[in-house]
């Protein structure tokens, strides 16, 4: 309230016109993203990377499950951290434009859905051409497809997430610094730490407990996924049985399912709920 | 192979029109029997090629020779006809006579085969055990059955009812046959010289008490079992004191607990077999001088299912053998001299479960590709000899180009042995930290057993034939 008073006037402008809801006008906003986002270059640079990268993983491995297994990496640990740092940055790069949009007479839950939208299909295009179109080339098979799923919806999430860091704090490094620390927690710190309390806990029948400790990681449910596709001869041993039989399922996939569509969710929800009472 | 014994089946046909021209002599002379016992003797030797062809030939001409100077008696039996029960056929026969069985079905109780005898069905006649007796008994030497269709031969836990079983007996034959439904298949119990070859056992059994095995071989010596499938029994093949023996071109699917199992049964050969969907693999155990060449272990998973389990195995030469996509390859304990060639192991969850308590073993010139561990073990303690293998997870170089590479491999990765000890932890597997701890794990070996290595590791996959320097 008190950094400005000229952008105080267009949401008391807004106050006396009719704020009308419409799904178009959240696209059109999308839309206007997306050609922003274009003209940035940088997805496109990323859409690159990720041709060039799993082009060559497949060429150079000439088995394509290793193709595959190398590709999980890029996308356990590259594309969450592109997904939530480019998605911060630009959308603190953004602010002007939103600005200007909140001074007409739109929701403010609108405005945000469609910038969020614009995000996510760049970045889920960019993904589905670099690795999605390589995948089903080279590996046509089923753990492809789970593979470019499992990637389409950690972009989600991890966008998701961004929008939360930023609506959080004004401050753009400081946004990025959560933003960062977020990737850094979800695809390090957090195995690291769950790892270290199994160790610690290990006289204790811990199985059950770890299963309910992945659906608290984007990353670990889509790693899990993978693994049912890639290590399931594996998983079939000791233990590992009962991870196949909970997530092999149909309601274990449901439940993982559905745990992932809920970070997509609900980082969003609460950023919009932040945005929408947001003193801009 | 199976359309090649067809001309031992042939042969007997020719004797066959002989006896049906009523050209009545006393019996089929034990050199005739001789013979076509040779000749399908030969038809199964692995240099059995073109030049056998001409032998065979001079063969059939000796017996066709024969057949006419010393024709034996043919019975024929068939529904409806004055002769419509196989037992009362042989009952009649004297040794060496042929007993033909045309299509029908015949519920006799048990049948016995007690003197020297070729049973052949034709038009695949059905001898049902009614699951209360044992189908075919066969407790003489120098038996052959073949086309038959054999069925219910009930369950009991007191015998070891089977749809044929041979008693105590020499140069029986059993070959093309279908059988269908029984506790055991082919039981060979304290036989010598005996081939089961070619036949189909298909059990419906569902748990491991109520099923016997496809073939179950006791107390034997020089029995050959090859091209026969086995599906649903407990065990595909068991050998319990079979020495001297092969098993070839077998492929036992889906059957309860093994596809082969073995014990005690020295100086045997497996070659060309298939393993694959059984409830736990593979199982051998307390046996020296076993050979298993170019056999396939495949989708044998579970927690306790291993591709081959190797308990107490000595002196065993393992070559050219296919695991893939087994839980775990191969699992070692108590195994000693034993040599591992050319092996070819992919996508197994586990390559190879080496137990301190194996030693001097050779592991030479094997690929290991996409499995999730290579080895594992249990203790520090490596008597065993990794040399000249490839290993897709390899990541050094070559400088001198040799072909080797210029540092050593550990296939004992940190998180093989974490996931030992705490199974739970395998859903970390591919996690970035993991892998961040398997890399410091590499640098500075502190858990792994560092003389557990290849010092030699292939740069490229090893293709047979190839030799280096």
């Amino acid at each position: 309230m008190k950094i400005s008073t000229t952008i105080e006037l267009p949401q008391s402008a807004t106050l006396g016109m009719q704020t009308t809801h419409s799904p178009m006008q959240m696209l059109n906003i999308a839309k206007y993203v997306v050609y922003d986002i274009l003209r940035n270059k940088f997805v496109l640079a990323y859409m690159l990377f990720l041709v060039a990268v799993s082009m060559s993983f497949f060429n150079l491995e000439s088995d394509p499950t290793k193709g595959m297994m190398s590709l999980l990496n890029i996308i356990l640990i590259v594309l969450p951290l592109v997904s939530i740092v480019f998605a911060t940055i630009h959308l603190y790069n953004s602010y002007e434009f939103m600005e200007l949009m909140l001074a007409q007479p739109l929701r403010r839950a609108d405005i945000f859905l469609g910038q969020y939208l614009g995000m996510a299909a760049s970045l889920c295009i960019a993904f589905g051409v670099g690795v999605g179109v390589p995948v089903l080339l080279y590996d046509g098979s089923v753990r492809g497809l789970v593979l470019v799923v499992c990637g389409l919806l950690l972009t989600l999430a991890f966008v998701s997430m961004a929008f939360l860091a930023t609506v959080l704090s004004r401050d753009k490094a400081r946004g990025i610094g959560v933003a960062l620390l977020l990737w850094f927690f979800c695809t390090i710190l957090y195995d690291g730490i769950v790892l270290m309390s199994m160790f610690a806990f290990s006289d204790y029948p811990l199985e059950k407990a770890v299963i309910g400790l992945a659906f608290l990681n984007p990353v670990d449910l889509a790693r899990i996924a993978m693994l049912l596709q890639l290590d399931a001869a594996a998983l079939m041993g000791y233990t590992g049985a009962l991870f196949q039989h909970f997530f092999g399922s149909t309601v274990g996939a449901g439940l993982s399912f559905l745990a992932m569509l809920l970070w997509i969710v609900l980082p969003l929800w609460l950023a919009v709920r932040v945005f929408r009472k947001k003193d801009i | 192979m199976i359309c090649e014994s067809d001309d031992a089946v042939c042969i007997v046909g020719v004797t066959r029109s002989h006896a049906d021209n009523n050209l009545t002599a006393s019996n089929f002379s034990q050199t005739t029997f001789f013979l076509v016992s040779l000749i399908f003797f030969n038809q199964f030797r692995p240099d059995g090629g073109p030049q056998y062809m001409k032998k065979s030939i001079l063969y059939i001409s000796i017996l066709l020779f024969c057949a006419g100077v010393l024709p034996a008696r043919t019975w024929t039996v068939a529904p409806g006809s004055s002769l419509s029960r196989v037992g009362d056929a042989i009952a009649k026969a004297k040794p060496y006579d042929t007993v033909l069985v045309h299509a029908g079905t015949y519920r006799e109780g048990g049948i016995t085969v007690d003197k020297p005898l070729t049973l052949r069905g034709i038009g695949r006649p059905l001898l049902d055990g009614e699951n209360r007796y044992q189908p075919l008994s066969i407790r003489s030497s120098y038996v052959s059955v073949s086309g038959f269709r054999v069925s219910n031969c009930g369950a009991t836990s007191l015998d070891d009812i089977a749809g044929i079983k041979v008693y105590h007996a020499r140069y029986v034959y059993v070959f093309n046959n279908i059988l269908e439904n029984n506790y055991f298949g082919v039981y060979l119990s304290a036989s010598k010289h005996c081939w089961v070859t070619g036949n189909r056992m298909i059990s419906n059994a569902t748990v491991e008490q109520n099923a016997g095995n496809g073939v179950h071989a006791w107390k034997c010596d020089r029995v050959h079992i090859a091209d026969n499938q086995v599906s649903g029994h407990r065990d595909g093949i068991y050998f319990e004191f079979v020495t001297n023996s092969t098993v070839r071109r077998n492929s036992c699917i889906n059957n309860i607990r093994y596809g082969l199992h073995f014990m005690f049964s020295h100086n045997d050969e497996y070659e060309n077999n298939t393993f694959a969907h059984n409830g736990a693999g593979v199982a051998v155990m307390y046996t020296r001088n076993v050979r298993m060449v170019h056999n396939n272990f495949a989708d044998n998973r579970g927690s306790a299912s291993y591709a081959l389990l190797l308990k107490d195995i000595q002196g065993s030469y393992l070559a050219d053998n296919k695991f893939t996509e087994n839980t775990i390859g191969i699992f070692m304990e108590g195994c000693t001299r034993s040599t591992f060639e050319r092996n070819d192991f992919r996508k197994n969850g586990w390559a190879l479960k080496l137990q301190a308590s194996c030693e001097n073993n050779v592991f030479r010139h094997n690929n290991f590709f996409a499995n999730t561990f290579d080895v594992s073990t249990n203790n520090k303690l490596v008597l065993n000899t990794f040399e000249r293998n490839y290993w897709d997870k390899y990541e050094g170089y070559d400088l001198n180009r040799d072909q080797f590479g210029d540092v050593p491999y550990h296939p004992v990765s940190l998180f093989a042995i974490v996931s030992d000890q705490m199974p739970y932890a395998m859903m970390f597997w591919r996690s970035f930290t993991v892998f961040l701890l398997d890399r410091a794990e590499k640098v500075i070996p502190s858990l792994s057993p560092d003389k557990l290595r290849d010092d030699s590791p292939l740069m490229k996959p090893y293709v047979t034939g190839t030799t280096y320097q």
